[in-house]
């Protein structure tokens, strides 16, 4: 019997169109936008200015902070302006604009295809200033800047590195197609997160749906001590952080708690990778897999993109926008956003972009509560759905903070499941951002 | 026929020992209350809105018999008239108060501000708010779920199906201050009623440069500055790419609303302009 974690879960249709797909560099776009804040945490300050060139790698912003992380050019060219843009957010954010010209890299970036694994005469501390320096992000979605990850607090100590291979997310292959091309990589990227806080063991945890990546991480996780690939069962929402550290090593994250406190650092696959060529190519985070999916698109596919690049460039390669769309989410199905244009920069966070036809993406009409606790029983969070809906709409805030609220992943199962269509999520949200309030007006 | 005499004997004997029970116990438990509390409740509106700050009218009288500073009680709802019949049973003097009216700062109908999207998200502004902009290019505009009609309790403001905009009632509208709360957008103000009801103001409160917010709207304000130069009284201040009219030094002369390049700048109940014959 395969592993899973305890509490909830549903089952969704997988719709994963582009699993097998190669991965495509995606042509060169004219302009690219730049978002100034790509992660959780400080904004970034932009240190270039219009009229400046730029290679590719450019520091053009440096981190705010310690919870920051630095962006870099991701093309060659001139700061056209430093204006704002609608990003995935749906507000408007600074941002750079950079007009491409050519694609002339900074001499610091080893360009060669070639695998470089000698990773013993790379201290933790040289990986972690590395990691720090080229701007990575967990690209699992969260964007939490990994160096701040990689540090626990003071008096916690890593037992164990946990990687996230999962993508429980329906219709997104872009972990999946990494995993099979990108293998020896994504390997050695995990052996400098297990240098980095200095842990011997590392678990790759991957959906059994992906027989082929397990297999190929398998085989090549053969050479190097330590690192396990571990098979789980399938069941959304295992790729959040908290329920795949109980589904791999039967540890649960305390309520308030970081997942520290269980002994594990969880890092994406797609994270692992990009340490990888932060560490030993010396490459920022610049380009990501994207997949780009949807029933009524001809060419779903898995892209390699530069940040930057307008939503509707990757559309277009895809095979062109349906008229059918009605909406155009930035992320997978269930934790996904529909954007309010096309023209929405890809993030360091943008693993996917999926279109829904008219049909599939209407709401249904939201009725009455009928307590059948289907909710309550599917919460991965162990919490009750219905009730802190119904809170949140008769603005009850304080009591929404007893019931927990804080805790909600925003997975989403709760609405996949309500057989009333009741828009909890969108009621828990706008509590969560309360709460935080509340919370962040106590602490003052 | 003993059986009814027992019946009756016990029973009016247990009526006589509560009776003098309950008179002991009410005397030894009896809750002194200000008798002007009661009366002041008599005068107030019992609209419990908790427009005064306090939870309920109750409250409010309570509040009104405790305070050291009786000038700072006011009740929106009941307004001058009430307050003078309050400070009449205190024995106090009643405050002089400019009446108030919420104001819906915000002109994007469907016309001047074209929706680039469709929400279909739950129907609160809340929820959409902290989900996104909104579904037009203005993010600081009305996003039109019409909270604020749900948290009015005087009926006093309603949704204009046709523009998507909501509409104060003159007539009903206390300036209890629910909907300002309500608003997520912070579009709704109290402003001063004014003489016959006559109100200039901005009514945008986008905070885009001028180019942008023009483009999402027709009638937003793109912070040009000809109200502040044409303004003799001051009363006009541009922050944050926006105007501002402070309504207590406003004399109604409505040249700013004249010199508007967008019309941002809307006045209220004033008798029509002369049209000039050429």
């Amino acid at each position: 019997m395969l592993k899973t974690f305890r509490i909830g879960g549903i089952h969704p249709p997988e719709n994963k169109l582009s699993a097998g797909k190669k991965i495509e560099q995606l042509a060169l776009p004219d302009q690219v936008v730049i978002p100034l804040s790509q992660h959780l945490g400080a904004p970034t300050q932009a240190v270039v200015a219009k009229g400046d060139k730029v290679k590719v790698g450019t520091l053009i912003a440096k981190a705010g902070g310690f919870v920051s992380a630095n962006v870099h050019a991701s093309v060659s060219g001139t700061v056209a302006k430093i204006d704002t843009v609608v990003d995935a957010s749906g507000y408007r954010k600074p941002a750079l604009f950079i007009d491409v010209e050519g694609d002339e890299w900074e001499p610091s970036i080893d360009l060669s295809e070639e695998l470089s694994a000698h990773i013993d005469s790379i201290s933790a501390e040289d990986i972690l200033r590395k990691i720090s320096e080229n701007g990575i992000v967990g690209m699992g979605g969260a964007t939490f800047p990994t160096h701040v990850k990689l540090t626990p607090p003071s008096g916690m100590k890593a037992e164990i590195l946990i990687v996230n291979g999962v993508e429980c997310e329906p219709y997104l292959t872009a972990d999946h197609a990494l995993m099979l091309e990108k293998g020896k990589e994504i390997l050695i990227g995990v052996r400098l997160l297990m240098k980095s806080i200095q842990v011997n063991k590392a678990i790759i945890a991957i959906e059994n749906n992906k027989k082929d990546a397990i297999a190929n991480l398998e085989l090549l996780a053969r050479e190097y001590e330590g690192i396990e690939v571990c098979p789980l069962q399938m069941k959304y929402p295992q790729g959040g952080e908290k329920q795949l550290i109980d589904a791999v090593i039967s540890r649960q994250v305390p309520s308030g708690a970081l997942p520290i406190a269980t002994g594990a650092v969880v890092q994406n696959v797609a994270t692992a990778f990009a340490v990888y060529e932060a560490v030993m190519k010396n490459k920022p985070l610049i380009e990501r897999v994207v997949t780009v999916t949807g029933k009524c698109l001809t060419h779903p596919s898995n892209f390699k993109v530069r940040i930057g690049t307008s939503i509707s460039l990757l559309i277009e390669a895809a095979g062109g926008l349906p008229e059918d769309t009605g909406k155009v989410i930035g992320g997978g199905p269930m934790m996904g956003k529909a954007l309010v244009s096309t023209s929405v920069p890809i993030t360091k966070g943008s693993s996917g972009v999926l279109l829904i036809s008219r049909k599939e993406s209407q709401r249904k009409e939201s009725t009455s509560c009928i307590r059948c606790a289907k909710c309550t029983s599917v919460c991965s969070m162990g919490l009750e759905p219905f009730l802190l809906g119904t809170l949140a709409e008769r603005g009850m805030f304080e009591e929404m903070e007893k019931e927990l609220v804080m805790n909600c992943i925003e997975c989403g199962s709760c609405n996949f499941t309500c057989p009333a269509h009741r828009p909890l999520l969108d009621y828990i949200r706008l509590g969560k951002s309360k709460v935080g309030a509340i919370i962040r007006n106590r602490k003052k | 026929m003993n059986l009814i005499v027992i019946a009756v004997i016990t029973l009016g004997a247990i009526g006589a020992l509560s009776a003098v029970v309950l008179y002991f116990a009410a005397k030894k438990f009896a809750v002194f209350e200000d008798l002007r509390i009661a009366q002041i409740e008599e005068v107030l509106p019992a609209a419990n809105c908790g427009g005064c700050g306090n939870p309920g009218c109750h409250a409010f009288a309570e509040a009104c018999v405790k305070a050291e500073d009786f000038s700072k009680m006011y009740c929106p709802v009941g307004g001058a008239a009430v307050m003078s019949k309050v400070a009449a049973i205190l024995g106090k003097e009643a405050k002089e108060t400019v009446p108030m009216i919420a104001v819906v700062r915000c002109n994007g109908t469907c016309a001047h501000r074209p929706r680039t999207n469709i929400y279909d998200g739950a129907t609160s502004c809340a929820v959409a708010s902290a989900l996104y902009g909104g579904d037009t290019d203005c993010s600081y505009g009305c996003l039109g779920c019409g909270d604020c009609v749900v948290a009015c309790k005087f009926d006093a403001i309603h949704m204009n199906a046709e523009t998507r905009l909501p509409e104060v009632v003159e007539e009903t509208c206390t300036a209890c201050g629910a909907c300002v709360k309500a608003c997520p957008k912070s579009i709704i103000e109290l402003r001063k009623k004014g003489p016959k009801s006559r109100r200039i103001f901005v009514s945008c409160v986008n905070k885009d440069k001028g180019a942008l917010s023009r483009k999402a709207c027709e009638v937003s304000c793109i912070a040009c500055g000809k109200c502040e130069k044409v303004c003799e009284f001051d009363a006009i201040t541009i922050e944050n790419n926006l105007a501002y009219i402070d309504y207590n030094k406003c004399r109604l002369c409505r040249k700013c609303v004249e010199v508007c390049p967008t019309g941002a700048i809307q006045e209220l109940n004033f008798p029509s302009k002369k049209v000039e014959n050429n």
